[in-house]
């Protein structure tokens, strides 16, 4: 089947498989920075945005993704929040394997845009659904509260 | 300094954060045949028959391998050092299973969809065995795991197959009865860890072609590159000459990634279809069938004096590695080796057991590698003893912990498999780790504050120690190269990982040019292009890695110093070099136009150095771990408030990432004291099989992690650096269960710490 999809601002007529999951047809495209982590909706190294908001691309299926916006982190390279985003991560040290990154960047800038002065524990529920394996979690909260502080 | 004790940003950072497509699966060819795994459902059986007429006639389907047809040379998956102190007991793929999960049979077709259904179509007839589940029964179990005829293991390894034994392990040093009569505090207990899964972010992942001279080349998520090669090269029964073996980003390995997984099958159906093809683990397989952290069994004694002054400890052990011996011997000495040395005052000390197969998926290396199993129990024994004395816990230490400039006759007898090495710890903070730690968590005060109430807080510790690569047996080499613009290529055997080790070694060599580290390029790793390295484990790489890395850096200096010497037309003595400039009393030149001159101009020649390294010592890094805990007496709920964490790993080279490596070390320890647990069913098929059941701690289980780097100088090591990658994972376990003890008075042994064994316990007191 076809389904019309526009990605990172470009429209695009894409011919998919009922069963097939938007990660895998993203990647398909060529969106690797679309990453496959647990195949169960857990680790959110596979979060998209779609229309501004982010979900999980392992659980959406690509069919109910027709004509809606999906970005991915490479629809954001020129994106003055997301150099700001990426920049304080990389000063904390905190990108190591970096596999989380694209994800949980995706999940800052859309909390960014969707809390008004979030606490630190706020800002842990909402990035709870991106698990990191290498830095523990504190040095990326250390750069996200550092990027909100400086925003602010 | 400039280059080192700067943190700087990860070299390869903006590329892994803006999602480039670096990894392994982000690279395969586009036309790569998928490959899928059938997996045992039964946890020892042995294959009568596999039927493969239906799936081989799905269009699609273009090569089905079984035990039939595929070579069968006898080897181990576990990428250590050469001769291996594995034993050979896996074949690529065998006619007996012997866990669930364990490989039958493997497919590769045009696409997933294909695979799978390719898979669903193999009929297979099995002959269902005895399995062996519990690791306390398992030697001299009726059911042989391993009854293959060419079952091989290098003569220090000691298995004993017949009575599924891995490997088995003594030591003892002076009269361990007498010290135990003479002591005036005996304790004595049982401690049991369990199996933890590594769950690094990027599954396992691997895709292979043929190259156009007919070589087989294999990309892959792995940290050892080098090594898979030699494994390869042993299982498929080829020169190691005609294979390739490139490693793109890793996405986390911690040890996981320490071993060939999919990496064989790939490789044959290249061989066989001559296409590419590529294979990437679903996260259900990363659990089922690759490795977890060894469960192991302790039996602890320890005597002192009434002052505290520990006379003895004997440590029985028993690990299970489950279906195959990957790192068994290893991380059982370990387990020994990275551990009793902190206590070096004590007149006898003995440590041994077995290590033993079951039908469980094969344990492996993990972060920590035997030193936290052990860490836990003889760090909980400690804490035993200090209350039996009525003596602070952090005093016990004191008393007899190792300090700067002593030894352990340990070193020289444990290494990792075979003998270890004299050494003398030339820098060892870890009596500054302890007081640190003490007084930033306030231990004065919340040791003994009186407790009560429903929610009872307390304060616990531990201290730890790893090492720095395997001295004698773990090599590291770097090549570097002066490009025609003064900027050089690193070429590194080393293997990032994650941790950030690219950006470390350009670093090294930076310091050493004197140039910025934004002018050294790294690459890691090709076994084509890079030279030689054992890859990342054992908390290797800044020490053995970077001191090549040194090594090769100051050769260019002096190829650099030569070139101008010619070029000055001087001798060598007249000419300086300081990273911008060569000159001469009299004369200079730009190191950029020396480069341009000698790459078009005159005396022509590249400028290339190699460095290569082999630790003589493994210098230990320490640590001092303290926690307090908030325990809930009606519920048994536990939360960490606080951890803090001071560290010893010398002079960091960058302190953010070095920083880092303890904190995520930290959370996975603070994962295997409270939250994480393989269960498997009756039939030992596991339950955990998925990031749902399986619990890592999430970012709202993280609290407040404290970590502070003491600096000293380790003169073996690069600019003073020991390791880091392994030493934050070590101390959780014990300093939980302990801060648990001081706040409400049960001790837990087994691992993880949940809410139902605190409550039970507290029930029972």
């Amino acid at each position: 089947m076809k389904i019309a999809l526009t990605i990172n601002n470009v429209k695009k007529e894409v011919e998919i498989s009922p069963s097939e999951f938007l990660l895998d047809v993203l990647r398909r495209l060529d969106y690797m920075s679309v990453k496959k982590g647990c195949d169960t909706g857990t680790c959110g190294v596979c979060t998209v945005l779609m229309d501004g908001k982010p979900v999980l691309s392992c659980s959406v299926l690509a069919a109910s993704a027709d004509g809606h916006e999906i970005t991915t982190i490479e629809g954001l390279s020129e994106d003055p929040e997301f150099k700001a985003i990426s920049n304080a991560l990389l000063e904390e040290g905190a990108d190591q394997c970096g596999f989380c990154s694209p994800g949980l960047i995706l999940n800052v800038y859309a909390m960014k845009k969707e809390l008004k002065n979030p606490s630190e524990e706020d800002m842990k529920k909402y990035l709870v659904g991106n698990l990191c394996r290498c830095t523990g979690y504190v040095p990326q909260m250390r750069a996200i509260k550092k990027y909100f502080e400086v925003k602010a | 300094m400039k280059e080192v004790k700067s943190s700087i940003k990860k070299v390869d950072g903006y590329g892994l954060v803006s999602g480039k497509p670096v990894y392994t699966d982000d690279l395969a060819p586009k036309n790569s045949l998928v490959v899928k795994i059938l997996r045992s459902p039964h946890a020892f059986a042995k294959i009568k028959n596999i039927d493969t007429t239906k799936a081989e006639q799905l269009d699609g389907v273009e090569c089905i391998l079984t035990y039939k047809n595929v070579p069968r040379n006898i080897f181990t998956r576990a990428g250590q050092g050469y001769p291996e102190p594995s034993p050979y007991d896996k074949y690529i793929l065998d006619e007996y299973v012997r866990y669930v999960g364990d490989e039958v049979a493997v497919v590769a077709a045009r696409d997933e969809y294909t695979a799978e259904k390719a898979l669903e179509l193999l009929e297979v007839e099995y002959e269902i065995l005895e399995p062996v589940l519990d690791f306390e029964k398992s030697k001299g179990s009726k059911s042989i795991i391993h009854p293959e005829k060419d079952y091989q293991s290098e003569s220090f390894v000691s298995s004993d197959p017949k009575n599924n034994i891995a490997a088995t392990y003594e030591m003892s040093i002076g009269d361990i009865e007498k010290e135990i009569e003479n002591s005036d505090v005996v304790v004595k207990d049982r401690f049991y860890t369990q199996a933890q899964a590594h769950v690094m972010m990027e599954p396992h992942a691997a895709y292979s072609y043929m190259d156009m001279q007919g070589r087989l080349v294999v990309v892959t998520s792995t940290q050892v590159p080098f090594h898979v090669r030699r494994i390869l090269a042993r299982a498929l029964g080829l020169p190691i000459k005609k294979i390739r073996v490139i490693k793109p980003r890793v996405g986390g390995g911690f040890g996981g990634k320490q071993a060939i997984h999919g990496e064989p099958y790939v490789a044959l159906v290249t061989l066989k279809t001559g296409k590419p093809a590529k294979v990437y683990y679903t996260r259900k397989e990363v659990f089922e069938s690759t490795y977890t952290r060894h469960p192991m069994r302790f039996d602890v004694t320890i005597g002192a004096d009434k002052d505290g002054r520990i006379k003895v400890i004997d440590v029985r052990g028993l690990s299970d590695t489950g279906a195959y011996g990957e790192h068994a011997l290893t991380t059982f000495m370990v387990a020994g080796s990275k551990v009793l040395p902190m206590y070096n005052k004590v007149k006898a000390v003995r440590f041994g057991g077995d290590v033993v197969y079951t039908n469980h998926p094969p344990a492996g290396a993990f972060r920590g590698y035997g030193a936290i199993q052990a860490n836990f129990a003889i760090e909980s024994a400690m804490d035993m003893l200090a209350y039996k004395l009525n003596m602070d816990p952090v005093k016990l230490r004191e008393i007899n912990m190792i300090r700067e400039n002593e030894t352990s006759p340990i070193f020289k007898i444990m290494g990792e498999g075979r003998e270890g090495v004299d050494m003398i710890v030339r820098s060892c903070k870890l009596d500054e780790c302890v007081e640190k730690g003490a007084k930033k968590i306030d231990w004065e005060n919340k040791f003994k504050t009186k407790k009560e109430g429903k929610k009872v807080k307390g304060v616990g510790m531990a201290i730890a120690m790893q090492g720095s690569g395997i001295a004698k047996i773990d090599m590291g080499a770097a090549t570097l190269k002066l490009n025609e613009d003064g900027s050089f290529n690193l070429l590194i055997g080393a293997t990032d990982i994650g941790t950030g080790s690219d950006t470390i070694l350009s670093q090294i060599a930076a310091e050493v040019l004197n140039v910025p580290t934004e002018n050294i390029i790294p690459y890691s790793s090709d076994t084509d292009v890079t030279p030689f390295d054992v890859g990342a484990y054992a908390s290797s790489t800044t020490y053995v890695s970077g001191n090549a890395v040194r090594k090769a850096a100051e050769k260019m200096k002096e190829e650099i110093i030569k070139a101008g010497a010619e070029y000055f037309e001087v001798p060598v003595e007249e000419v300086e070099f300081d990273g911008k400039e060569i000159k001469t009393k009299d004369n200079k030149i730009t190191l950029q136009k020396l480069a341009e001159i000698l790459y078009y101009n005159e005396n022509q020649k590249q400028l290339s150095a190699t460095g290569s390294y082999v630790g003589e010592e493994s210098p230990p890094p320490f640590m001092a771990g303290y926690a307090e805990v908030e325990v809930d007496i009606e519920t048994g709920k536990i939360d960490l408030l606080n951890y803090v964490a001071v560290v010893d790993c010398g002079t960091p080279i960058n302190p953010n990432l070095a920083k880092v490596q303890v904190e995520g070390g930290l959370a996975q320890g603070i994962g295997m004291a409270m939250y994480e647990e393989v269960k498997y069913d009756k039939n030992g098929r596991l339950l955990t099989n998925n990031l749902l059941n399986y619990k890592i701690p999430s970012r709202v289980d993280i609290k407040n992690l404290e970590v502070e780097l003491v600096d000293s100088y380790e003169p073996t090591g690069p600019f003073g650096a020991k390791s880091v990658g392994e030493i934050g994972i070590d101390t959780p376990p014990a300093a939980i269960a302990n801060a648990i003890y001081n706040a409400v008075g049960v001790r837990i042994k087994d691992l993880p710490i949940t809410p139902e064994k605190v409550l039970k316990a507290l029930k029972n007191k």
